[in-house]
């Protein structure tokens, strides 16, 4: 099962190598990893989503703990955060198909970032569910090059929403 | 004053006594430091694994954080093996590298290793220091760390030009370490649960781990057994915590230990972890180890509780606190209730002590096991012998037959089992009571591993008795691939004679003796423990006596293979 985790270290050199190789000493591998500065100068966030069962993390969780950069670890419940990803996707964009894919960028509330001769880029910000739809739409247009954050998320400010609605950006 | 000498004033704030190490091109400007004056002795090793291992013998002899110097480069990467061995048994010990100037880092500059990158897994803690300001903070963080919580190492690499810039020196109050938050006290709720459950228990066991020593909480332990009426079995990294001659003591748990003891603790109702960590050499194949105990787990380490062993009843904190607690609960509920309930259990113990006693071969040549009685008997009664060991059957032999009635008195490589540990660790110990006689037994393999520091035993005044148990092989391999590989024996030949071990340690300065019967032996040990100087004594035994029992590895502890005679012997029990 996929967890999301989000850990606060200090903001020193090493930080993020010793996060990580908790999860690489037991062979799990991160599938995705974002890392960024927070409100507090010297503290980071790391977004972590790794692929492994309920007690080797909870495990891990605890080494984390013992690790002196590490001030705070909280597993983000899907239900329970706000999570955003950001991707950059170039695509072949011949004059003939952008009216196609700008209608489907607009769906999504992609934006063109750049355009090219032949080709477009998007950007789009979400939840990454929606990136992968975004994704798998515009693949078989050719996608020549791809590039996504990795997910930031936030525990919600609002208490738990059953029925929430999507929310793009 | 500049940041070598700030290095020094900082071990001296933190009350250090001995540091060990050897110098290079990196950590010159701290030896300059050392040689201009300070109240830190300095124990110059052979090698630096040498000195690690001996800083490691120091922290555990004394209850201190040890202390190791190296160089850079492989001078560093030598600390390894001790780093990761300190890692493994939770002995608190800081290591000061020296790093090649700061504007070289990243070059492959000569004798440049990223040393805290290296020891990342292996250390609580490492800090590149980056300026020279920080070098005060950042010792006083390093022993911090080392020491609180679950024990353990810590690295402080320090570039050269750094320990040559200057600084205004002063060593801060307290640390700055807002994510290192040990737990500080056991919930009360949860010790009440846990004494609730020993108190009502018929079979309980106190599984004693080193954890117990770490925490200084021997005393609240011999109280809590005493309480509750509780039989005590420790493990090897225990030896020594619970008086192993009282009448509540029944032996030590897994691979190696005796029947009895790991009868208690598969038949316990109640398992209560004391600072353990059911490391797989204590619980055999874990599915079938203590099977139906209700598990009462004890430890200042919140990663431990179910790491392995699925926990009833955690308690995370200091030991000291949660086992005096503990103590008091136990003995109102006692009082209160059956005071005599666990006698029944305690007399089925005894039981099996006497129908499953040690044994092995006599007649022939010289056993092992017969050089352990003879260690003990000669310092039966006396408190002021120390033990080291190296790893390997003769490390086994050593935990069933020598009884250790104080703390800290048997230090040993349990988790990573470094051969060639007990040397250095000896000397260490030594630094650390010189007032005790220290002991190291040995096996053949582990003293070649380390022999080169009877040079710093015999020069630095830190005499040592070393008493090598020569089956010239390496034993245990030895009986591993006579066990479980058709006695196909494959590089494990390494003679009793080569190198002659009593000639090298003249040639060291130390006295050496050689013995192959138990009349020399005898004669030789009592010598040898009399001389007040280094020595050595070469027990040359039978090859192919093997350690027993022995629970194979990833069996159940039930299915135990006991001493079988062999050649017609005769077995002595002991």
């Amino acid at each position: 099962m996929i967890h999301t985790l989000s850990v606060l270290v200090e903001n020193k050199p090493g930080a993020l190598v010793r996060v990580c190789q908790l999860f690489a000493r037991r062979g799990y591998n991160i599938e995705s990893l974002a890392v960024g500065p927070t409100e507090r100068h010297d503290v980071s966030s790391i977004t972590l989503r790794v692929n492994c069962d309920r007690q080797p993390l909870a495990q891990i969780e605890k080494q984390m703990h013992k690790l002196v950069n590490v001030l705070r670890v909280r597993e983000l419940e899907a239900d329970d955060a706000v999570e955003r990803e950001l991707a950059l996707i170039s695509i072949a964009a011949p004059p003939e198909r952008r009216p196609e894919l700008m209608a489907l960028a607009d769906v999504f509330q992609a934006r063109v970032a750049d355009v090219g001769p032949d080709s477009m880029v998007f950007e789009i910000v979400g939840e990454p569910e929606q990136i992968d739809s975004f994704e798998e739409l515009i693949r078989p247009h050719g996608i020549r090059e791809l590039s996504r954050t990795g997910r930031i998320g936030l525990k919600r400010a609002s208490v738990r929403r059953p029925n929430r609605q999507r929310v793009l950006n | 004053m500049n940041g070598a000498d700030a290095v020094l004033r900082s071990l001296e704030a933190e009350g250090v006594e001995v540091a060990f190490g050897i110098p290079g091109g990196a950590i010159l400007p701290v030896y300059d430091a050392i040689a201009r004056g300070t109240t830190v002795r300095h124990v110059l090793a052979r090698h630096e694994q040498g000195a690690g291992h001996m800083a490691e013998g120091y922290a555990r002899a004394s209850g201190r954080a040890g202390v190791a110097f190296a160089t850079s480069g492989p001078g560093a990467t030598n600390l390894v093996t001790p780093i990761a061995d300190a890692w493994m048994d939770s002995t608190p010990l800081v290591c000061v590298t020296g790093q090649v100037r700061s504007h070289l880092i990243g070059t492959d500059a000569f004798q440049e290793c990223d040393i805290t990158g290296v020891t990342t897994p292996i250390v609580k803690h490492s800090w590149l220091v980056q300026d020279v300001e920080e070098i005060p903070q950042v010792l006083k963080a390093a022993f911090h760390v080392a020491r609180t919580g679950r024990c353990g190492p810590v690295l402080v690499d320090i570039p050269r030009d750094l320990q040559e810039a200057e600084l205004d020196f002063r060593y801060p109050d307290s640390v700055d370490l807002p994510g290192w938050r040990p737990p500080v006290r056991g919930h009360a709720r949860q010790i009440a649960e846990a004494a609730r459950r020993i108190a009502s228990a018929e079979k309980p066991v106190l599984y004693v781990g080193g954890g117990t020593l770490n925490a200084d909480a021997c005393a609240e332990l011999l109280d809590l057994a005493e309480a509750g009426r509780l039989p005590v079995v420790t493990t090897l990294m225990a030896k020594g915590a619970f008086p192993e001659t009282h009448e509540l003591h029944f032996g030590w748990p897994g691979m190696h230990g005796p029947k009895w003891s790991n009868l208690a603790m598969n038949t316990c109702d109640v398992l209560v972890s004391v600072g353990a960590r059911f490391d797989d050499r204590v619980t055999g194949k874990l599915d079938a180890f203590a099977p139906g105990a209700t598990v009462v787990h004890l430890d200042i380490d919140a990663a431990e509780i179910d790491k392995l062993r699925r926990a009833d009843v955690p308690v995370v904190g200091p030991l000291k606190q949660i086992l005096a607690d503990l103590a008091a609960e136990v003995r109102r509920l006692r009082a209160a209730g059956d005071a005599a309930r666990t006698e029944p259990w305690l007399r089925r113990l005894e039981g099996w002590r006497e129908e499953f006693p040690l044994r092995y071969g006599n007649g022939g040549q010289l056993k092992p096991q017969r050089v352990l009685e003879s260690l003990q008997e000669l310092t039966a009664g006396r408190d002021d012998v120390v033990w080291t060991t190296g790893v390997g059957q003769h490390q086994m032999w050593a935990m069933q037959y020598l009884l250790c009635d104080r703390p800290r008195t048997f230090i040993t490589s349990g988790g990573l089992g470094t051969m060639g540990y007990g040397i250095p660790a000896a000397i260490g110990a030594k630094a650390a009571r010189p007032d005790a006689t220290v002991v190291c037994v040995d096996g053949d393999g582990c003293f070649q591993m380390t022999s080169q520091e009877l040079a710093t035993a015999v020069l630095e005044d830190l005499p040592i008795v070393t008493v090598i148990v020569n089956n010239g092989y390496l034993g245990m391999v030895n009986q591993w691939q006579s066990m479980f590989f058709e006695e196909r024996r494959s590089h494990v030949h390494l003679t009793h004679a080569v190198p002659d071990y009593a000639a090298l340690a003249e040639a060291y300065g130390a006295k050496g003796f050689t013995v192959s019967d138990e009349r020399e032996l005898d004669e030789a040990l009592a010598e040898a423990l009399a001389c007040g100087r280094t020595a050595v004594v070469d027990a040359r035994v039978d090859a192919h006596e093997q350690c027993f029992p022995m629970i194979p590895a990833g069996a159940a502890a039930v299915e135990m293979l006991e001493y079988e005679e062999r050649d017609g012997a005769e077995a002595v029990s002991a």
